[in-house]
């Protein structure tokens, strides 16, 4: 209620007083109930003093405190009282709305009120949780709670606003997340656009051997689902392809997309890579991403031999045609089906999707950062990715393990945790370290009969089958250090021979190993470039910089913008079977807004009240989606309440007050500041 | 000092200030959050069982770029010792640019109350991303301690004194009052 | 209401105010005619011989409508005032002084020891050697002499006494004055606490408002002595602070038509609870520059922001004066 107006004297405002109807009103009956949640609450703040507070308010009916107010019966409370004591306010008081603010309005609605004459009060999250003192941890709880109830007093009858989803999906990444997500979707009749940065999907689960705890062969169960992909009648399949702009809201998402140039045309090559055979360059030249460096290929080059799609691609850093221009371009002779194009260009198309899936993935942790390791300095430190290669029968030794100099390794070390579990890298534990350090020891000990010494911290097997694999492992005469390794270095007289100094706390000594081939177990990390991938899809990264699920348990797959979705490592470290229950979630939950055809949006909107504006302008150029138009003819702003999202950027800076937001009216925010501060 | 306004230059402070010392102290801390980052900061400072200062009472809007400077002189002016504005970082506003916009209010609005004799540690914008807990705690711990240190926000003239004439300030000691040799010596300090 | 004997009386008086507002009235020119022939007037210091006593002789509630101007600063203002009020069934506050406090309210950003000594002893054109200042009661000459008590804080006249409407301006335009007081001798009185004046803002009469732009960005602000100001143009797309957008309307926005920036002279409308904060949200949100440093550089540009966002205000804003310590 505004005390104040134009000349300090005051009784102006339109809005009702406290507790009084304003004429013709049905006097405003108010129930506040406030929740214990178990103990949540009830430990910290005084539940019973908030509720006899509440009680004392003006307009209060009725106040309750109730064990467990999300409970059905606390909803019910709520419902019964509305009907016998004809409330038409309710306040809850438990946790977040952002939790149980549905579930509140939904039980108003059920007690047949319209569900926005409801205010949450949040005094979980915001005091019983984050205060110890008794008193003043209730104190501002009663204060949170009165000035919901002077809040509540102006709320309106709204209705929720209806937008339609469009049915199509961008799914961004094309690793096993991406795959999973786009396959359910495409199953489930959806049309998806897959979009991956590289040249070929598969993600690093292409890259791998055997999996654990099972060792079935990566390629095995991964190939197939990559062909699915592109012969999906579904799935529009975009490699080097990679996000740049994201417009619009759930439902109707515009989205640029960049085509860089492969130089190729996919819809003409077959993949027969006479090309590459062709090329100039006798032998190859570079190193193959793919490999992890390890093995070389030319400037033009197939990205894996399972590689969907199944094209080649020129890397124009390397090829000499783009660097002199002078190449005799021995690869066009020899492509029969014309599909080299020199002067491909990067293109920019828009696509318009309903919803979003984000599946970016992670990297592994730059050995590098850790120098007491040896990687980089020591020729045969490898990480594990590298070891990966080595094992499988693509890789560059056709799946033998052996040194740079070709010999096979007679002792093998795994390094556990490298870049994990260490406050100088990242804190976090990598999840899958542990699991494939135990995979890479059986392969390494089945193929080279090496001894195998594994340095971990803590051995954690925490998944279906992973200690009995552990077990395995263990009885496979893997020798199993508890200790963290202090340093790697190498022997003086120099065959390579490495030395790693460890700590072995089960022994209660320090160990001098000798291993002539040193595996680090790197682990996982957000993407370099996962900030400004959030930034491009309006997402949130959590501290570590892992993109951040809506909520940790009941939300995980869910982010803050509605419409867009989690799927695998970019939310965090996860295993294979974890990625793919995951990337089924979010494609569930894409499925689910979908097929609702709806979205049901906050009446939050703003509205000029045509009679009071001056047509000052001011609103126009601040608006970020353009929904506010100038009507020359009126003299008037206009809001398409269509376009509005709610901001109330435009409600602040009308200089004449003009303009009002649902649910968040100047007098309800006048009246939930008063509240707080109103002393008790 | 001018003896006519010797005892009413401070115009009188009734309540408010009786019933807070100096020691007791609790600033009362209006939070204008962002729906988005700011707010969702303290529900995760919440689930994370951070512990920060109990004098910020949050009060949520979708955007920082709705908190119109009225909310702040407003909250001041109904016994706020403090307003504190969130909003998310440059370049992350869930409305694109909400945040700017509350930027350039807060840059203006800053001017005009430091202008009206309120100390700039009452009034503090801050970016706060939805991880950003600990950072909430820090700046909810800081303000809460920076306005402790100030002490109470005493203005001049509490709206509830304002129509009584004591409140405007008008008891003025006669000569006689203030003791007859004053009548002629005006000391100008 | 209950209809006295005759004529309507009607009193008008001034507070802390300049004489603009008794100008406004008598350039109501042949229209004050009117105004005269159908009421009795009672008192008018600025024109007629009244005195206090005949006020205070008057039955209560016998004026029909109290005009009064100006600011309360003075315990005498604040008796008259109360005088008037009782005497009246409706008192209006008229011009800004009295609505809003207006430009005397400027001297909240003091208090009584800063105004005296501005006043009295530190003005350059101040010649006072002995240092004498205004004093209660003072002996001279063998006579005790008294003056009204002087406060520490200027007030609007609703701050003071109920007052019933408001009549805004600085000084009112005529049109608002004819219109106000036509709507008060109709009978049909409007909610008390309506400020007689529509409650657009002022673009909505300006003749300049379609040349305003929209997609308007401020990168600088200039003053009206800074720049040849061109005539048609908006004035702030000319980066000229004008207040029109968040200044109430009636004025047929006379200082734009005048090439000068609105001033905010008439206050808010009734939607707005603080016209000062209300102007810089709107202003500050046009400002051009998404870091400290280039909105910083834009602000500078504004010298005085109190001065200029509350330059008829102060008095019935929000924090309605300066905090000294």
């Amino acid at each position: 209620m505004l005390r104040e107006n134009g000349f300090g004297s005051g009784p102006t405002s339109g809005g009702k007083t406290n507790g009084a109807p304003v004429n013709g009103d049905p006097p405003i009956r108010i129930g506040v109930y406030v929740c214990h949640c178990g103990t949540n609450i009830a430990r910290t703040v005084d539940v019973e003093r908030v509720t006899e507070k509440a009680g004392e308010l003006p307009g209060v009916t009725i106040a309750r405190d109730y064990k467990y107010m999300c409970s059905d019966p606390g909803q019910e409370l709520i419902k019964e009282d509305i009907e016998e004591l004809g409330l038409n306010r309710i306040v809850v008081a438990s946790c977040s709305p952002n939790l149980h603010e549905g579930t509140f309005r939904g039980a108003t609605a059920a007690g047949g009120l319209n569900p926005f004459f409801f205010q949450m009060v949040n005094i979980r999250e915001h005091a019983s949780w984050v205060h110890e003192d008794r008193e003043s941890a209730t104190d501002k709880a009663i204060d949170l709670v009165r000035a919901a109830v002077r809040r509540v007093h102006h709320h309106k009858a709204l209705e929720t606003r209806r937008v339609p989803i469009k049915p199509e999906v961008l799914v961004v990444g094309g690793g096993i997340a991406g795959i999973s997500a786009a396959l359910t979707l495409a199953d489930g009749g959806k049309h998806v656009y897959l979009i991956e940065r590289e040249a070929s999907i598969g993600g690093h689960m292409a890259q791998f051997d055997k999996t654990f705890p099972t060792l079935d062969c990566a390629a095995c169960i991964l190939t197939p689902k990559m062909t699915q992909v592109r012969n999906h009648p579904n799935i529009t399949l975009m490699t080097m392809t990679e996000v740049v702009k994201v417009d619009g809201f759930v439902g109707s998402y515009e989205v640029t997309v960049k085509h860089r140039p492969r130089f190729i045309d996919v819809s003409l090559c077959v993949g027969c890579q006479q090309c590459i055979d062709a090329c100039v360059y006798k032998r190859g030249k570079f190193e193959d991403e793919f490999d992890a460096g390890l093995s070389m290929r030319k400037p033009i080059y197939l990205p894996n031999a399972q590689a969907v799609p199944q094209v080649v691609l020129i890397d124009p850093e390397q090829c000499i045609q783009f660097s002199s221009g002078k190449c005799k371009q021995t690869c066009v002779e020899a492509c029969d089906r014309d599909a080299i194009f020199f002067d491909q260009e990067e293109r920019i198309e828009t696509l318009d999707v309903g919803a979003i899936i984000m599946a970016t993935g992670f990297q592994t942790f730059d050995a590098r950062r850790s120098p007491h390791y040896g990687y980089g300095i020591y020729p045969n430190v490898y990480t594990a990715l590298e070891v990966e290669r080595l094992v499988n029968a693509s890789g560059p030794t056709g799946g033998e393990i052996v040194l740079r100099d070709g010999e096979k390794p007679t002792a093998v070390g795994i390094v556990h945790c490298v870049g994990s579990r260490n406050q100088k890298s990242n804190p976090w534990c990598s999840k899958v370290c542990c699991m494939y350090s135990l995979k890479l020891a059986h392969l390494i000990k089945e193929k080279t009969d090496a001894e195998v010494y594994n340095f971990y911290i803590d051995m954690r097997t925490p998944g279906k089958g992973f200690e009995e694999f552990y077990q395995r492992v263990a009885s496979e005469g893997t020798h199993l250090i508890r200790g963290k390794v202090a340093s790697v270095y190498q022997q003086a007289d120099g065959d390579g021979e490495l030395l790693v100094d460890v700590e072995d706390t089960l022994a209660g000594m320090v160990r001098r190993i000798p291993v002539d081939m040193l595996v680090l177990a790197v682990g996982l990390e957000p993407r370099y470039d996962a900030e400004e991938v959030r930034r491009t899809f309006n997402i949130t990264c959590s501290g570590d910089g892992w993109f951040m699920e809506r909520h940790p348990k009941l939300a995980p797959v869910d982010t803050f913008t509605d419409g867009v979705y989690l799927a695998g490592c970019c939310q965090g470290p996860k295993d294979i079977p974890e990625t793919v229950a995951q990337a089924g979630a979010a494609a569930g939950q894409a499925l689910a807004l979908i097929g609702r055809g709806y979205m049901e949006l906050e009446p939050n909107t703003a509205q000029v009240i045509a009679e009071d504006c001056s047509g000052c302008k001011t609103c126009i150029p601040l608006c970020p989606y353009q929904a506010i138009l100038h009507d020359d003819a009126e003299n008037r702003a206009e809001i398409n309440e269509v376009l509005c999202k709610g901001c109330g950027v435009c409600v602040a800076a009308c200089p004449s007050g003009s303009i009002v937001q649902n649910l968040f009216e100047d007098t309800e925010i006048y009246e939930e500041i008063e509240g707080v501060l109103a002393y008790a | 000092m001018l003896e006519q306004a010797d005892s009413t230059v401070q115009a009188p402070q009734a309540d408010l200030t009786s019933q807070t010392s100096a020691e007791d102290f609790e600033p009362r801390i209006v939070a204008l959050f962002c729906n988005w980052c700011t707010y969702m900061a303290a529900d995760l400072a919440g689930t994370s069982r951070m512990r920060y200062a109990p004098n910020v009472r949050v009060v949520r809007v979708m955007c920082s770029g709705r908190i119109d400077p009225q909310f702040v002189m407003h909250a001041f002016a109904r016994g706020a010792d403090g307003v504190l504005i969130g909003g998310c970082h440059p370049g992350d506003c869930h409305y694109q640019e909400g945040n700017y916009k509350a930027l350039r209010r807060f840059r203006l609005l800053r001017r005009v109350i430091e202008s009206l004799g309120i100390e700039r540690e009452r009034l503090r914008l801050e970016w706060i991303s939805a991880s950003e807990a600990d950072r909430l705690r820090k700046v909810a711990d800081e303000m809460a301690a920076d306005i402790r240190a100030l002490g109470p926000l005493q203005l001049s003239i509490p709206a509830e004194e304002f129509r009584n004439a004591e409140g405007a300030g008008a008891e003025i000691p006669s000569p006689e009052i203030a003791g007859e040799t004053a009548a002629k010596e005006v000391a100008v300090p | 209401m209950t209809k006295p004997e005759g004529k309507p009386k009607v009193a008008f008086y001034w507070c802390a105010s300049c004489g603009g507002c008794e100008e406004a009235v008598v350039d109501l020119a042949e229209g004050i005619l009117d105004v005269v022939g159908a009421v009795d007037i009672v008192m008018w210091p600025v024109a007629l011989d009244f005195k206090r006593a005949d006020i205070e002789a008057m039955p209560d509630g016998s004026i029909l409508a109290s005009f009064i101007n100006g600011a309360i600063r003075t315990t005498e203002q604040e008796e008259m005032a109360s005088l008037l009020r009782r005497k009246s069934q409706l008192v209006i506050a008229f011009g800004a002084c009295s609505q809003l406090g207006g430009i005397p309210g400027l001297a909240n950003l003091y208090d009584r020891e800063g105004v005296y000594r501005a006043a009295y002893l530190e003005s350059p054109s101040t010649e006072n050697p002995e240092g004498t200042l205004p004093r209660l009661r003072s002996r001279e000459n063998g006579y005790d002499l008294s003056l009204p008590g002087f406060y520490d804080t200027v007030r609007a006249l609703g701050q003071v006494i109920d007052v019933d409407y408001a009549i805004p301006g600085c000084a009112p335009h005529p049109k608002v004055i004819q219109a106000a007081v036509a709507t008060l001798l109709s009978g049909e009185l409007p909610p008390k606490g309506t400020v007689l004046a529509p409650d657009q803002a002022v673009c909505e009469e300006c003749p300049r408002r379609e040349s305003k732009p929209l997609d308007l960005s401020i990168s600088e602000f200039k003053r009206p002595h800074e720049v040849i100001i061109d005539e048609e143009t908006c004035l702030l797309a000319q980066g000229l602070l004008c207040l029109g957008p968040a200044t109430r309307a009636g004025c047929d926005a006379a200082c734009v038509c005048g090439n000068m920036p609105c001033s905010g002279c008439s206050g808010p409308t009734s939607r707005v609870l603080d016209h000062g904060a209300k102007a810089i949200s709107g202003i500050a949100s046009l400002i051009g520059g998404d870091d400290e440093e280039a909105i910083d550089s834009v602000l500078d540009g504004i010298p005085d922001p109190v001065g200029t966002f509350y330059r008829y205000g102060l008095p019935a804003s929000l924090l309605r004066r300066k905090t000294l310590s």
